[in-house]
């Protein structure tokens, strides 16, 4: 394989590793400032958590020099088989794991512990590149999208039995990379929806409509699916007397229903407006092979699916996800307010945050991290340190570096001459997005409290290489893309 | 192979990730720029201001003896969340207290309507003001109840069980306390009664403040940078009283089975040298954990233990009032040293008789003031009200109520003690108002005897005393020395003259002394200095109340006092044999064995007042 010897020091992408560079200094000093230690020599130690991350960073050092100096052909060539023992792993990890936390995803490799779920990624990343780079690979092809799903599933759904629910979701990232390769807009559309019928059902379950006798959480998810009948009629067949038919059966069906349960006698209006959305469906199924507009067949599915998903919401909001996860949406969506209890995590990271104010307290100063009211203040949490000490400004220092961090890794995926590189350049700037979407997000109390790090910052050593074993590979890739041809 | 259609996604990718740093850079903007409670609410979190509380000052007598000191006292504080694998039993046997008192602190700390600072995460109140014995056995075994410490405060000590209404307390501070005055927190102590109340801002001193870091789960880490905002207390500054403790010990004990005040006082200076309140309580009692039970046990009693009499009591003054009226009538020249009276066992006008005893008559002023005639001041009494200089019984008595008001009669004296009564000094108005205008010096004889509406506080008769021993003036009669921090400049110097002038007091002088040899307070005559005196028989629904006024010696005078004996009948039986011995105890600094015994005999004698009377 070393047949064409590559300059590896003359193309390799410089301004990317000075940005991780800047971005993992940038971390280790918040390491060192949410710790609870005094400024010394002794941080230097491999007693301390700054004085571990250090040997971290070097070993990640090595660990990208090693990477980086394989040929990409041998990734690409054994990308399936990486794929392979890393799920190999993941299984064994599942049996082999001591428990910590409840989770079963650390394995004690002598005296260090490694999370198997982090070298996960790279390997997904490869296989899905692999994959995508395939003669006849297609997008719209349900077969091939099938599989790729299941490539991204599978080690979604192992993590998800170590219980590390919040890892599991990075692999979401993989749905914008198959976006980018021409994957329809409208599971990103389905995902959306998704998101928010789960939101509207749940947030506005307890409330009822007036005095009648069912909530405007439901009401309001059912007209949002009768409504986008028409408009998703509308918008695929372009047949504008059957969409508004659709329309007007749906406002006049609601109102009527609305006006007999307010004025005559109050009933359960949610229950006409399914009885309409499943007609209007079938009716449609009936129009689409009447009028050979196959397209209905795709509205009559959503919406059904729909209304389908908005009443197993309740169960599982309620049977599957469990207490904590439960309690977390509940803070997210403003019904709990235990400031104590599951809000206690988000309302100290934002009082720390909140308290840097424009200029930061200064290194070393932040009482909420270093006194520890933050948990986990130089792991998940970090990013508190940084807004504590540092500041406004200090705090849009790190976002943007994460932002040109990502925008390059853009610029290096798009001046990729071959799928393989492009897929896996994707894969790597929409992990790290979703990671720090995630996690800054959480911090800052708009997304919910799922525990992931914050790529190249959070300490921990398993994270950091994962980081850097699946950057290096694109690395490696891109010095490598003009000597391929 | 490349498949270029989707080009244009790349857009869509980086416009998300531009978006997401936009949005959360909008939300660090909104939080540490446009948001200024975080800071607050993270200094809330990290930094705990411990008070550090200063040393109250202590009360020390006129003779240098310290009275009132401070002790060590411990507070029982917990943090729940601290607080793990308690066996309450085990911590209860080892305090000395009931699970069911544990549950009922317990509770009350978890009230937020009577603890609204309450957090499972910061130090609460669980006991308070524990004495070094009731805390040893806890003290060694406290390692074994996490979350539980042990914090100093001081609480008062008395060195004398006496003197306890003067002295005053120290109370928790109410809501109401720390609204009129911030520099007051929850659980803070201060003055609630007598001088503590009334010098509580020199006493208390200023608090400090530590400020600490505090980690997450409530334990110390050390100041705050080095201490830069950390404030040492300044210590409360001690009070010299006026007040002679032994005195006031022996005026405590005379007046043991009774209902009654004794006040003394220095003539030349207005220091109060003891003010007894009879009954009474131990000072140490309104101290400590067990303080709030005995409070409510005293407020509950039917003689009033908490009520200061000497100032809050008001009393028909009786005979003693008589000096009085002998000064106002030689001043305004109703009489004169050889104006003489009838008394036929009495005053008697038409259908009116005011009764007296048996004395030779007719008879003039001295006489008179020695035999406490009522015929003769009743006279007296009759020819200022009806004297036609005035126009008309109105003014005239308004000449006299301006009189009685210049000698410290009506109005609160000024002593420096809360809570003074003012007293009853009748007005024209007053009268008006009763009897519709229709009224005549007949009508309101009463007064001149010290009957009738006029009443006065034991130390409004006791500064009478002082005028009279001062021949003309009086000092504001107060318990901490003139000169003390928290007085203003000259109230407890300035001299305050009465409009009478010296000679008419020397004739009062000569009554009273009279009145010694071979009066009414012919049991306070003694060889070793010359007592003047007045008994008073102060006639009420009950059993009249005996009275004594005097100072002594006549000349240079050391000390006036005033006993009131609340149901004891003849000035004579409890008054004049009360001022003596305590006259004896000040001029001579001891008793005499014999009035040693006569002083365990007077503490002993024992006046039925009945549990229903008030």
């Amino acid at each position: 394989m070393g047949s064409r010897n590559v300059d590896i020091i003359r193309n390799i992408d410089w301004i990317t590793i000075l940005l991780v560079l800047a971005i993992t200094v940038c971390g280790w000093f918040s390491i060192v400032g949410s710790s609870s230690e005094s400024f010394s020599t002794e941080l230097l130690s491999f007693s301390t958590r700054p004085g571990k991350q250090l040997v971290w960073m070097l070993c990640a050092v090595v660990l990208a020099v090693i990477v980086t100096s394989v040929t990409q052909l041998f990734y690409n060539s054994y990308s399936y088989i990486i794929y392979g023992a890393m799920m190999l792993l993941l299984v064994a990890t599942l049996f082999l794991a001591h428990e910590h936390k409840g989770s079963r995803s650390w394995l004690d490799i002598g005296p260090v512990s490694l999370q198997p779920a982090e070298f996960a990624k790279f390997a997904t990343a490869l296989a899905l590149a692999k994959f995508a780079d395939k003669y006849n690979f297609n997008t719209h092809d349900l077969g091939d999208i099938v599989k790729a799903g299941g490539l991204i599933l599978l080690p979604m759904a192992i993590i998800i039995l170590q219980n590390e629910t919040g890892s599991a979701l990075v692999y979401f990232a993989f749905v914008f990379v198959l976006f980018r390769e021409g994957l329809t807009g409208f599971v990103l559309y389905l995902g959306v929806m998704a998101v928010i019928i789960f939101i509207v059902a749940l947030k506005y379950a307890g409330v009822p409509v007036g005095s009648m006798p069912f909530s405007v959480g439901k009401f309001a998810v059912l007209l949002m699916i009768g409504l986008l009948i028409p408009a998703m009629s509308w918008f695929l067949q372009r047949d504008r007397r059957t969409s508004l038919i659709l329309l007007l059966v749906v406002v006049a069906g609601t109102t009527a229903g609305l006006l007999f349960s307010g004025l005559v006698i109050p009933f359960d209006v949610t229950r006409l407006q399914m009885v309409l959305t499943v007609g209007i469906s079938l009716f449609l199924v009936f129009l689409s092979f009447r009028a050979i507009a196959r397209k209905y067949l795709i509205v009559a599915g959503i919406s059904l699916l729909g209304v389908a998903y908005l009443y197993s919401v309740d169960y599982m909001f309620n049977d599957i996800l469990q207490d904590h996860q439960r309690s977390r949406i509940n803070v997210i969506l403003g019904l709990e307010d235990d400031p104590k209890a599951a809000g206690y995590n988000v309302n100290q990271s934002m009082i720390a945050i909140g308290s840097g104010g424009f200029a930061g307290k200064g290194f070393m100063q932040g009482t909420q991290t270093r006194l520890k009211y933050v948990p986990e203040q130089d792991t998940d949490f970090i990013f508190c340190t940084v807004g504590e000490e540092q500041g406004f400004l200090g705090s849009s220092f790190v976002l943007l570096l994460y932002l040109a961090l990502i925008l390059r890794l853009l610029f290096l995926a798009e001046r990729q001459p071959s799928v393989f590189g492009r897929v896996y350049g994707y894969s790597v700037l929409c992990i790290l997005l979703f990671h720090v979407f995630v996690n800054v997000g959480m911090v800052l109390g708009i997304t919910p409290v799922i525990g992931i790090p914050l790529p190249f910052f959070s300490y921990g050593g398993s994270s950091l290489w994962g980081f850097t074993i699946l950057l290096s590979i694109f690395l490696r890739i891109d010095a490598e893309r003009l000597a391929s041809y | 192979m490349m498949n270029r259609k989707f080009d244009n996604r790349k857009y869509l990718i980086g416009l998300m990730a531009v978006l997401v740093v936009f949005v959360y850079i909008c939300r660090l903007f909104q939080l540490q720029v446009l948001d200024k409670g975080y800071r607050e609410s993270a200094d809330n979190n990290a930094l705990l201001y411990r008070t550090v509380y200063p040393m109250r000052g202590s009360l020390i007598d006129r003779k240098g003896r310290y009275v009132v000191t401070n002790q060590p006292a411990y507070d029982i504080m917990v943090t729940l969340k601290l607080v793990h694998d308690l066996d309450t039993l085990d911590f209860c046997s080892s305090l000395g207290i009931t699970k069911a008192e544990f549950d009922a602190s317990m509770a009350a700390i978890r009230d937020l309507r009577r603890n609204p600072g309450y957090s499972r995460y910061t130090r609460q109140l669980f006991m308070s003001q524990l004495s070094a014995a009731e805390i040893s056995n806890l003290k060694q075994e406290l390692y074994r109840f996490p979350g539980f410490e042990i914090e100093n405060r001081t609480i008062r000590r008395y060195e004398y069980e006496a003197g306890a209404l003067m002295l005053g307390d120290l109370g928790e501070v109410s809501k109401i306390d720390i609204e009129k005055d911030p520099y007051y927190e929850k659980g803070d102590f201060m003055g609630k009664q007598g001088i503590e109340k009334f010098y509580e801002n020199v006493l208390r001193g200023e608090k400090g403040v530590e400020v600490l870091l505090r980690d997450a789960r409530g334990r110390i880490q050390g100041s705050y940078r080095d201490g830069i905002l950390d404030r040492e207390a300044v210590p409360g500054q001690d009070l010299q009283l006026g007040v002679d403790i032994e005195l006031q010990q022996l005026g405590e004990m005379l007046m043991q089975n009774k209902i009654g005040s004794i006040v003394a006082i220095e003539p030349a200076t207005g220091e109060i040298l003891c003010m007894v309140s009879a009954p009474s309580y131990l000072p140490s009692e309104l101290t400590g954990r067990h303080r709030g039970e005995n409070f409510s046990r005293l407020a509950a009693r039917y003689d009033k233990p908490l009520l200061n009499r000497p100032i809050q009591g008001t009393y028909p003054p009786g005979s003693t009032f008589k000096t009085a009226q002998a000064l106002t009538f030689l001043q305004e020249e109703i009489i004169d040293e050889n104006t003489m009276y009838n008394c036929s066992k009495g005053f008697r006008f038409g259908r009116l008789k005011v009764g007296c005893h048996a004395h030779a008559a007719p008879l003039s002023l001295i006489p008179a003031i020695a035999t406490s005639c009522n015929g003769f001041f009743c006279w007296g009494y009759y020819y200022m009200i009806g004297a036609e200089k005035y126009g008309s019984p109105q003014k005239a008595l308004t000449v006299w109520k301006d009189y009685m008001v210049d000698m410290g009669f009506g109005y609160q004296l000024g002593v420096d003690l809360p809570g003074e009564a003012r007293g009853m000094i009748p007005n024209a108005d007053y009268y008006d108002r009763h009897y519709r205008r229709s009224w005549n010096g007949l009508t309101i004889i009463s007064n001149a005897i010290g009957q009738g509406e006029v009443s006065l506080t034991p130390l409004q008769i006791a500064n009478l005393g002082a005028t009279i021993a001062n021949r003309g003036y009086y000092i504001t009669p107060h318990v901490v020395r003139a000169g003390q921090p928290g007085q203003a400049d000259s109230t407890y110097v300035k001299r305050h003259y009465v409009n009478v002038d010296t000679c008419q007091y020397n004739l009062v002088v000569q009554g009273m002394r009279k009145s010694v040899i071979d009066g009414t307070c012919h049991a306070a005559n003694t060889p070793d200095y010359e007592v003047c005196g007045k008994t008073g028989t102060a006639e009420n629904r009950g059993k009249d109340h005996s009275v004594f006024m005097g100072f002594a010696p006549m000349d240079n005078p050391q000390i006036a006092i005033a006993v009131y004996v609340e149901n004891g009948g003849f000035g004579a039986v409890y008054g004049v044999p009360i001022g003596a011995l305590m006259i004896e105890q000040y001029m001579n600094g001891c008793l005499s064995e014999e009035s040693q015994r006569k002083a365990v005999e007077m503490s002993q004698r024992v006046i039925d007042y009945g549990e229903s009377k008030r």
